[in-house]
């Protein structure tokens, strides 16, 4: 059995909305593997993104423990998470994300400031990164003089910039067209050969069955179903 | 911590036009404080450089009610050579020096002006006080020496173009009560308009010309000893008393003391210091309102953004950091500007007050450590305008920053 990167115990998400309770998640237990591409499918509003968040360290969760590499992180301080975040995780959003003032590169480099890490190293880092989703020619470029596609693919470059060990991907084909969106689904793939974790929320299944290795069905906050790949064919456990 | 620096600068450069209009507010402020007090300091200058015959060892002794003003043909008693001895007799005067102070009439190139005029005493240690008190210096020509007669020299306003159409040069003539003077020297232009705008003459040609017999106008005396200076006035007045056989409070003469004088420029100056203060305190405070505001909306504005520096990995008090740089800088550079601008801006003002009253007495005076201390104290104003707004940001959920 291969090790455990994160694992899920009995995690519940309880918002308070005026006087009613709403059950984002509930008594969702999961456990990834390394090396797993996963893909957490569901309808909106079946928790999928508030789990992604939860196993981000974006948030915390109201009941239950989450462990990542073995450390229970559900109770530690902001500033622990943001550690944690800013060395385990790297984090790629529909919505790109990346910050407008400040060029491609320079977005790049961001996380790793955050480390104390030295200008010389952050700039060879991320022209590095940079040559490996080939935009070495777009790195003196802002956010919006880049496609949607570019955009991806310099939030890939950042989310690996400080060699996480999971990606975390809140539907990243969502703003792209099925074209660029496959080009981002390739880099993904191949950092998930080269044994980086990579766990992604989509809602299009066709997306999840070609690329996943294993699927986790939310609905209603509620875990459905997990579902692993053989080969072509799909095993519900 | 560079590194924060810069990106706190990119992010202002990044919202240019509002950057500066949030600086206005600290740009103004320190411009006035930096001209007001410039100015300021300029203003005492000139202030007490109009009492320029005020010193703390001298006393001026004046027949009551004329003071400096043109001697009415009242009944005042005018001071005489008796009082002159009457005064020399208190004990600790070191010097003592009678003046004659008229108005004349003077014409030069068909021209007719009505002039002060005051008196070289006759001895030479005497004229040479009367040149030091009031710090005369020649710029042409040479000093009319004591005993010099039939001579005069000038103030620099009444040798320019400003009393006369004609300007007036040294060797030339100048009819005075209808007697004819050469002017041998011009004073240099001094921060007192009463040195500015007079004529001196010898003290035997003043009398002549204006049939004066026994009368003294002033009477300076210069201490030994300035901490007795009260006390000499005292005793100054009390033997006048006793000679002319009056009451105290019934006196015909005045005794001044420079105390007196200059602390009625010291209530003048601290009310205008006062008036300063206050506006400077009230332009800052906008100024630092005006920064507390834009970093506000900027939190609000960039939510997202501090969700995304969260979720790579930026803890709260690197976030906290970028803030407070943030609003520093805002201030720093509204600290530079406003201290650049206020000091261009007291220039100005005592230029175009000078080019208007066609005088040199509103002097700027540029002070290296009013211009740090005000750039300093820019950077802390926008430094605690941003502590809140950058606390909520650092204190931002990264979740609920990113739901957006």
């Amino acid at each position: 059995m291969s090790e455990q990167i994160i694992k899920l115990k009995d995690v519940c998400k309880i918002y308070q909305m005026g006087e009613t309770e709403v059950k984002a998640l509930y008594n969702v237990s999961i456990d990834i593997e390394k090396g797993d591409f996963v893909a957490i499918m569901g309808p909106s509003g079946s928790g999928k993104s508030t789990g992604l968040n939860l196993v981000g360290s974006l948030d915390l969760p109201t009941l239950g423990n989450i462990y990542l590499d073995s450390q229970d992180i559900s109770h530690l301080t902001e500033s622990e998470l943001a550690q944690i975040r800013g060395q385990k995780i790297g984090f790629i959003f529909q919505q790109f994300n990346l910050i407008p003032n400040l060029t491609a590169k320079e977005n790049v480099m961001l996380p790793l400031l955050f480390q104390g890490i030295d200008k010389e190293e952050r700039e060879s880092r991320a022209e590095e990164l940079l040559n490996l989703v080939e935009l070495q020619d777009r790195m003196e470029h802002y956010p919006n003089q880049l496609s949607g596609g570019q955009q991806q693919r310099v939030a890939i470059a950042r989310a690996l910039a400080n060699n996480p060990e999971v990606i975390l991907a809140d539907e990243p084909t969502g703003n792209l067209d099925t074209k660029t969106g496959e080009k981002v689904l390739e880099f993904l793939n191949k950092l998930n050969e080269k044994g980086t974790t990579i766990i992604m929320v989509t809602h299009d299944q066709d997306l999840a069955k070609e690329h996943a290795k294993t699927i986790y069905s939310l609905k209603d906050g509620s875990l459905e179903g997990v579902y692993k790949r053989t080969g072509k064919s799909w095993k519900k456990l | 911590m560079k590194d924060y620096f810069l990106l706190a600068f990119n992010n202002l450069k990044h919202r240019g036009l509002r950057s500066w209009l949030t600086i206005l507010g600290i740009f103004i402020g320190i411009a006035a404080v930096v001209a007001l007090i410039s100015l300021g300091q300029g203003l005492k200058e000139a202030i007490t450089g109009q009492f320029s015959t005020l010193s703390a060892d001298r006393l001026v002794i004046t027949s009551a009610e004329t003071g400096f003003g043109p001697p009415g043909s009242t009944a005042v008693k005018k001071l005489t050579e008796r009082d002159l001895d009457v005064i020399k007799e208190v004990q600790g005067i070191e010097k003592i020096i009678s003046r004659l102070l008229r108005v004349v009439k003077a014409e030069y190139n068909n021209e007719l002006n009505f002039i002060f005029t005051a008196s070289i005493p006759n001895n030479k240690e005497g004229a040479e006080a009367v040149y030091e008190a009031f710090n005369l210096k020649v710029e042409k020509g040479k000093k009319l020496e004591a005993g010099v007669k039939g001579k005069v020299i000038l103030g620099s306003d009444i040798a320019s173009s400003n009393t006369f159409d004609k300007k007036i040069e040294v060797g030339k003539q100048i009819k005075i009560q209808d007697k004819d003077f050469e002017v041998i020297g011009i004073l240099k232009k001094s921060g007192s308009f009463q040195v500015n705008q007079v004529i001196l003459m010898n003290e035997e040609d003043m009398k002549d010309i204006l049939n004066i017999k026994d009368e003294i106008d002033i009477i300076a005396v210069q201490v030994s000893d300035k901490d007795r200076i009260e006390d000499m006035a005292e005793e100054i007045k009390r033997k006048l008393r006793q000679d002319r056989n009056q009451k105290e409070g019934e006196e015909d003469f005045s005794v001044q003391t420079p105390v007196q004088a200059l602390s009625a420029i010291n209530t003048i100056l601290n009310i205008i210091n006062l008036i300063v203060t206050g506006i400077a305190a009230i332009s800052l405070l906008i100024g630092g309102i005006g920064i507390a505001n834009t970093m506000f909306t900027s939190v609000l504005e960039r939510r997202k953004e501090i969700g995304i520096m969260k979720a790579v990995g930026a803890k709260n008090k690197d976030v906290l950091k970028i803030f407070v740089i943030e609003s520093g800088l805002l201030g720093l550079v509204g600290g530079i500007g406003g201290a650049l601008i206020g000091l261009s801006l007291a220039y100005l003002t005592s230029f175009s007050a000078n080019s208007a009253l066609n005088t040199d007495l509103f002097k700027v005076s540029p002070s290296v450590p009013l211009l740090v201390a005000s750039i300093l104290f820019a950077i802390i104003i926008g430094i605690i305008a941003g502590l809140i707004p950058s606390y909520q940001a650092s204190k931002l959920k990264p979740v609920d920053a990113l739901r957006q």
